[in-house]
Protein backbone atom coordinates (compact mmCIF):
# COMPACT_ATOMS: atom_id res chain seq x y z
CA UNK A 1 0.00 0.00 0.00
CA UNK A 2 1.48 3.35 -1.01
CA UNK A 3 1.57 6.29 1.43
CA UNK A 4 -1.12 8.18 -0.50
CA UNK A 5 -3.47 5.17 -0.47
CA UNK A 6 -2.84 4.82 3.22
CA UNK A 7 -3.65 8.49 3.75
CA UNK A 8 -6.98 8.05 1.94
CA UNK A 9 -7.90 5.05 4.08
CA UNK A 10 -7.10 7.10 7.17
CA UNK A 11 -9.07 10.13 5.98
CA UNK A 12 -12.17 8.04 5.20
CA UNK A 13 -11.98 6.15 8.51
CA UNK A 14 -11.17 9.30 10.50
CA UNK A 15 -14.00 11.26 8.83
CA UNK A 16 -16.48 8.47 9.51
CA UNK A 17 -15.40 8.26 13.14
CA UNK A 18 -15.66 12.03 13.58
CA UNK A 19 -19.18 12.09 12.08
CA UNK A 20 -20.44 9.31 14.35
CA UNK A 21 -18.66 10.83 17.36
CA UNK A 22 -20.28 14.24 16.85
CA UNK A 23 -23.63 12.56 16.25
CA UNK A 24 -23.23 10.72 19.56
CA UNK A 25 -22.22 13.90 21.41
CA UNK A 26 -25.40 15.67 20.27
CA UNK A 27 -27.52 13.00 21.95
CA UNK A 28 -25.81 13.26 25.34
CA UNK A 29 -27.69 14.75 28.31
CA UNK A 30 -26.56 18.24 29.35
CA UNK A 31 -23.71 18.78 31.82
CA UNK A 32 -24.84 17.88 35.32
CA UNK A 33 -28.23 16.45 34.23
CA UNK A 34 -28.53 12.81 35.25
CA UNK A 35 -31.25 11.15 33.19
CA UNK A 36 -31.55 7.65 34.69
CA UNK A 37 -33.75 6.65 37.63
CA UNK A 38 -31.31 4.28 39.40
CA UNK A 39 -28.92 6.86 40.88
CA UNK A 40 -31.77 8.87 42.37
CA UNK A 41 -33.43 5.74 43.81
CA UNK A 42 -30.13 4.53 45.35
CA UNK A 43 -29.45 7.98 46.82
CA UNK A 44 -32.91 8.03 48.39
CA UNK A 45 -32.89 4.57 49.97
CA UNK A 46 -29.25 3.45 50.40
CA UNK A 47 -28.48 5.05 53.79
CA UNK A 48 -31.65 3.82 55.49
CA UNK A 49 -31.43 0.39 53.86
CA UNK A 50 -27.74 -0.38 54.50
CA UNK A 51 -26.74 2.12 57.25
CA UNK A 52 -23.66 2.95 55.15
CA UNK A 53 -23.14 6.68 54.68
CA UNK A 54 -20.74 6.05 51.81
CA UNK A 55 -23.29 5.20 49.15
CA UNK A 56 -20.61 4.25 46.59
CA UNK A 57 -19.39 1.55 49.00
CA UNK A 58 -22.97 0.45 49.59
CA UNK A 59 -23.35 0.00 45.83
CA UNK A 60 -19.96 -1.74 45.44
CA UNK A 61 -20.19 -4.12 48.38
CA UNK A 62 -23.93 -4.67 48.60
CA UNK A 63 -26.17 -3.76 45.65
CA UNK A 64 -23.67 -5.00 43.07
CA UNK A 65 -21.46 -7.11 45.35
CA UNK A 66 -21.62 -9.95 42.83
CA UNK A 67 -19.98 -7.71 40.19
CA UNK A 68 -17.31 -6.75 42.72
CA UNK A 69 -16.70 -10.43 43.38
CA UNK A 70 -16.05 -10.87 39.65
CA UNK A 71 -13.62 -7.93 39.62
CA UNK A 72 -11.94 -9.41 42.67
CA UNK A 73 -11.26 -12.62 40.81
CA UNK A 74 -9.92 -10.72 37.80
CA UNK A 75 -7.12 -9.42 40.04
CA UNK A 76 -6.75 -12.83 41.69
CA UNK A 77 -6.35 -14.49 38.29
CA UNK A 78 -3.91 -11.81 37.12
CA UNK A 79 -1.67 -12.28 40.17
CA UNK A 80 -1.83 -16.05 39.77
CA UNK A 81 -0.93 -15.67 36.11
CA UNK A 82 2.09 -13.45 36.86
CA UNK A 83 3.31 -15.87 39.52
CA UNK A 84 2.89 -18.82 37.16
CA UNK A 85 4.54 -17.23 34.12
CA UNK A 86 7.53 -15.90 36.05
CA UNK A 87 8.12 -19.09 38.03
CA UNK A 88 9.95 -20.89 35.22
CA UNK A 89 12.53 -18.16 34.83
CA UNK A 90 13.32 -18.30 38.53
CA UNK A 91 14.38 -21.93 38.20
CA UNK A 92 16.51 -21.17 35.14
CA UNK A 93 18.67 -18.69 36.97
CA UNK A 94 19.87 -20.79 39.90
CA UNK A 95 23.16 -21.90 38.34
CA UNK A 96 24.25 -18.69 36.65
CA UNK A 97 23.57 -16.39 39.60
CA UNK A 98 25.87 -18.18 42.02
CA UNK A 99 29.22 -18.16 40.23
CA UNK A 100 29.12 -14.51 39.19
CA UNK A 101 27.68 -13.06 42.38
CA UNK A 102 31.10 -11.76 43.46
CA UNK A 103 31.36 -9.31 40.57
CA UNK A 104 28.02 -7.69 41.37
CA UNK A 105 28.02 -3.93 41.57
CA UNK A 106 24.93 -2.83 43.47
CA UNK A 107 24.76 0.92 44.16
CA UNK A 108 24.04 1.70 47.81
CA UNK A 109 20.73 3.35 48.73
CA UNK A 110 21.28 7.00 49.61
CA UNK A 111 20.60 8.06 53.19
CA UNK A 112 18.10 10.68 52.02
CA UNK A 113 15.92 8.09 50.28
CA UNK A 114 16.24 5.76 53.24
CA UNK A 115 15.14 8.42 55.74
CA UNK A 116 12.18 9.67 53.72
CA UNK A 117 10.86 6.20 52.91
CA UNK A 118 11.29 4.99 56.50
CA UNK A 119 9.36 8.03 57.72
CA UNK A 120 6.54 7.27 55.28
CA UNK A 121 6.10 3.56 56.03
CA UNK A 122 4.12 4.07 59.27
CA UNK A 123 1.72 6.75 57.94
CA UNK A 124 1.20 4.69 54.75
CA UNK A 125 0.08 1.67 56.78
CA UNK A 126 -2.25 3.84 58.88
CA UNK A 127 -3.83 5.44 55.78
CA UNK A 128 -4.17 2.06 54.05
CA UNK A 129 -5.76 0.50 57.09
CA UNK A 130 -8.08 3.52 57.54
CA UNK A 131 -9.23 3.28 53.92
CA UNK A 132 -9.79 -0.48 54.20
CA UNK A 133 -11.76 -0.31 57.43
CA UNK A 134 -13.91 2.78 56.71
CA UNK A 135 -15.61 1.77 53.47
CA UNK A 136 -19.02 2.11 55.14
CA UNK A 137 -18.53 5.64 56.51
CA UNK A 138 -16.55 7.68 54.00
CA UNK A 139 -15.25 7.47 50.43
CA UNK A 140 -12.76 4.62 50.62
CA UNK A 141 -12.76 0.86 50.46
CA UNK A 142 -10.74 -2.30 50.38
CA UNK A 143 -9.48 -1.81 46.85
CA UNK A 144 -7.83 1.59 47.42
CA UNK A 145 -6.76 0.68 50.95
CA UNK A 146 -5.24 -2.59 49.78
CA UNK A 147 -3.02 -0.88 47.23
CA UNK A 148 -1.92 1.74 49.79
CA UNK A 149 -1.03 -1.08 52.21
CA UNK A 150 0.97 -2.81 49.49
CA UNK A 151 2.79 0.48 48.80
CA UNK A 152 4.13 0.31 52.39
CA UNK A 153 5.95 -2.88 51.42
CA UNK A 154 7.39 -1.22 48.32
CA UNK A 155 8.67 1.54 50.63
CA UNK A 156 10.39 -1.17 52.68
CA UNK A 157 12.14 -2.25 49.50
CA UNK A 158 13.13 1.34 48.72
CA UNK A 159 14.36 2.03 52.25
CA UNK A 160 16.30 -1.14 52.70
CA UNK A 161 16.93 -4.08 50.49
CA UNK A 162 15.12 -6.65 48.45
CA UNK A 163 15.98 -9.30 51.02
CA UNK A 164 14.00 -7.41 53.71
CA UNK A 165 11.04 -7.01 51.36
CA UNK A 166 11.14 -10.75 50.68
CA UNK A 167 11.46 -11.63 54.36
CA UNK A 168 8.41 -9.50 55.19
CA UNK A 169 6.34 -10.94 52.34
CA UNK A 170 7.32 -14.54 51.56
CA UNK A 171 5.52 -15.84 48.47
CA UNK A 172 3.85 -18.67 50.41
CA UNK A 173 2.37 -16.16 52.87
CA UNK A 174 1.17 -13.60 50.29
CA UNK A 175 -0.25 -16.45 48.20
CA UNK A 176 -2.18 -17.76 51.20
CA UNK A 177 -3.45 -14.31 52.27
CA UNK A 178 -4.56 -13.55 48.72
CA UNK A 179 -6.46 -16.82 48.50
CA UNK A 180 -8.00 -16.33 51.96
CA UNK A 181 -9.16 -12.80 51.04
CA UNK A 182 -10.73 -13.84 47.75
CA UNK A 183 -12.23 -17.02 49.21
CA UNK A 184 -13.68 -15.27 52.26
CA UNK A 185 -15.49 -12.75 50.02
CA UNK A 186 -17.16 -15.67 48.24
CA UNK A 187 -17.79 -17.35 51.61
CA UNK A 188 -19.68 -14.28 52.92
CA UNK A 189 -22.08 -14.81 50.02
CA UNK A 190 -22.39 -18.52 50.72
CA UNK A 191 -23.15 -17.79 54.39
CA UNK A 192 -26.13 -15.73 53.20
CA UNK A 193 -27.27 -18.69 51.08
CA UNK A 194 -27.01 -20.98 54.13
CA UNK A 195 -29.30 -18.63 56.05
CA UNK A 196 -31.85 -18.76 53.25
CA UNK A 197 -31.16 -15.28 51.83
CA UNK A 198 -29.95 -14.38 48.34
CA UNK A 199 -26.23 -14.69 47.50
CA UNK A 200 -24.20 -11.86 49.10
CA UNK A 201 -27.23 -10.26 50.73
CA UNK A 202 -26.50 -8.34 53.92
CA UNK A 203 -27.06 -10.90 56.68
CA UNK A 204 -25.26 -9.18 59.58
CA UNK A 205 -26.92 -6.66 61.95
CA UNK A 206 -26.75 -3.17 60.43
CA UNK A 207 -26.07 -1.32 63.70
CA UNK A 208 -28.24 1.48 65.05
CA UNK A 209 -26.26 4.52 63.83
CA UNK A 210 -25.69 5.00 60.10
CA UNK A 211 -22.12 6.20 59.61
CA UNK A 212 -20.65 4.43 62.65
CA UNK A 213 -17.62 2.24 61.95
CA UNK A 214 -19.43 -0.81 63.37
CA UNK A 215 -22.48 -0.40 61.14
CA UNK A 216 -23.64 -1.56 57.70
CA UNK A 217 -23.42 -5.33 58.29
CA UNK A 218 -21.38 -7.20 55.69
CA UNK A 219 -20.10 -4.06 53.90
CA UNK A 220 -17.05 -3.48 56.18
CA UNK A 221 -16.44 -7.25 56.30
CA UNK A 222 -16.33 -7.56 52.51
CA UNK A 223 -14.20 -4.41 52.30
CA UNK A 224 -11.73 -5.98 54.75
CA UNK A 225 -11.45 -9.17 52.69
CA UNK A 226 -11.07 -7.16 49.48
CA UNK A 227 -8.37 -5.10 51.20
CA UNK A 228 -6.18 -8.03 52.22
CA UNK A 229 -6.74 -9.75 48.85
CA UNK A 230 -5.75 -6.66 46.85
CA UNK A 231 -2.71 -5.87 49.00
CA UNK A 232 -1.47 -9.48 48.89
CA UNK A 233 -2.03 -9.71 45.12
CA UNK A 234 -0.20 -6.44 44.49
CA UNK A 235 2.71 -7.35 46.80
CA UNK A 236 2.94 -10.70 45.00
CA UNK A 237 3.04 -9.07 41.55
CA UNK A 238 5.58 -6.42 42.63
CA UNK A 239 7.72 -9.05 44.36
CA UNK A 240 7.77 -11.29 41.30
CA UNK A 241 8.66 -8.37 39.01
CA UNK A 242 11.37 -7.10 41.40
CA UNK A 243 12.84 -10.56 41.54
CA UNK A 244 12.82 -10.72 37.74
CA UNK A 245 14.67 -7.41 37.50
CA UNK A 246 17.24 -8.50 40.06
CA UNK A 247 17.74 -11.95 38.55
CA UNK A 248 18.71 -10.55 35.17
CA UNK A 249 20.96 -8.07 36.94
CA UNK A 250 22.74 -10.96 38.60
CA UNK A 251 22.64 -13.47 35.78
CA UNK A 252 23.91 -11.43 32.84
CA UNK A 253 27.10 -10.04 34.33
CA UNK B 1 -22.81 24.79 35.17
CA UNK B 2 -19.11 24.05 35.07
CA UNK B 3 -16.97 25.90 37.59
CA UNK B 4 -13.67 27.62 36.76
CA UNK B 5 -11.82 24.86 38.64
CA UNK B 6 -13.47 22.18 36.52
CA UNK B 7 -12.62 23.97 33.27
CA UNK B 8 -9.02 24.50 34.40
CA UNK B 9 -8.48 20.88 35.36
CA UNK B 10 -10.07 19.64 32.11
CA UNK B 11 -7.60 21.76 30.14
CA UNK B 12 -4.70 20.50 32.30
CA UNK B 13 -5.75 16.87 31.77
CA UNK B 14 -5.93 17.39 28.02
CA UNK B 15 -2.44 18.97 28.09
CA UNK B 16 -1.12 16.15 30.28
CA UNK B 17 -2.49 13.43 28.02
CA UNK B 18 -0.94 15.13 24.99
CA UNK B 19 2.39 15.39 26.83
CA UNK B 20 2.34 11.66 27.67
CA UNK B 21 1.83 10.84 23.99
CA UNK B 22 4.46 13.30 22.72
CA UNK B 23 7.24 12.31 25.15
CA UNK B 24 9.15 9.51 23.44
CA UNK B 25 11.69 8.40 26.05
CA UNK B 26 10.02 5.50 27.96
CA UNK B 27 11.27 6.45 31.44
CA UNK B 28 10.23 10.10 31.07
CA UNK B 29 6.94 8.87 29.63
CA UNK B 30 6.25 6.77 32.74
CA UNK B 31 6.96 9.75 35.02
CA UNK B 32 4.67 11.96 32.93
CA UNK B 33 2.04 9.19 33.03
CA UNK B 34 2.21 9.27 36.82
CA UNK B 35 1.72 13.06 36.84
CA UNK B 36 -1.15 12.61 34.38
CA UNK B 37 -2.70 10.10 36.81
CA UNK B 38 -2.42 12.72 39.54
CA UNK B 39 -4.13 15.31 37.30
CA UNK B 40 -6.93 12.83 36.54
CA UNK B 41 -7.37 12.26 40.28
CA UNK B 42 -7.77 16.02 40.82
CA UNK B 43 -10.26 16.07 37.92
CA UNK B 44 -12.40 13.37 39.56
CA UNK B 45 -12.21 15.32 42.82
CA UNK B 46 -13.35 18.51 41.07
CA UNK B 47 -16.29 16.57 39.63
CA UNK B 48 -17.30 15.32 43.11
CA UNK B 49 -16.23 11.68 42.77
CA UNK B 50 -13.92 11.08 45.77
CA UNK B 51 -14.11 7.29 45.46
CA UNK B 52 -12.85 7.35 41.90
CA UNK B 53 -10.22 9.90 43.00
CA UNK B 54 -8.78 7.39 45.46
CA UNK B 55 -8.79 4.58 42.89
CA UNK B 56 -7.12 6.79 40.29
CA UNK B 57 -4.50 7.97 42.82
CA UNK B 58 -3.57 4.44 43.83
CA UNK B 59 -3.71 2.78 40.43
CA UNK B 60 -2.99 5.57 37.94
CA UNK B 61 -0.41 7.59 39.87
CA UNK B 62 1.32 4.80 41.83
CA UNK B 63 0.65 1.18 40.84
CA UNK B 64 0.73 1.43 37.04
CA UNK B 65 3.91 3.60 36.81
CA UNK B 66 5.61 1.29 39.32
CA UNK B 67 4.84 -1.82 37.26
CA UNK B 68 5.95 -0.04 34.07
CA UNK B 69 9.23 1.10 35.66
CA UNK B 70 9.99 -2.44 36.82
CA UNK B 71 9.25 -3.77 33.34
CA UNK B 72 11.51 -1.11 31.78
CA UNK B 73 14.31 -2.02 34.21
CA UNK B 74 14.00 -5.66 33.18
CA UNK B 75 13.92 -4.93 29.46
CA UNK B 76 16.98 -2.65 29.70
CA UNK B 77 18.98 -5.26 31.58
CA UNK B 78 18.23 -7.77 28.84
CA UNK B 79 19.37 -5.37 26.14
CA UNK B 80 22.74 -4.73 27.76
Amino acid sequence: MTPSQRRWVFLVAGGGFLAFYLWGLVGLPGFGHYPGPYGDIINAIAVSQTHATAVVSAVNFEYRAFDTLGEEFILFTAATGVATVLRHLREERDTSAMDEAMSRDVPATSDAIRMVTLAFIGPTIVVGWYLTSHAQTSPSGGFQGGIVLATAFVLVYLAGQFIVFKRLSPVALTDAIEAIGAGSFAAVGIAALALGAAYLSNILPLGSTPGAVNSAGTIPLISFFVGIEVSAAFILIIGELLEQTLIVREGNR
Amino acid sequence: MMTALQVTILVLVAAGATAVVLIRDPVRQVVSLSIYGLLLAVLFMAFQAPDVTLSELTVGAVALPLLLLLTLAKVRKQEE
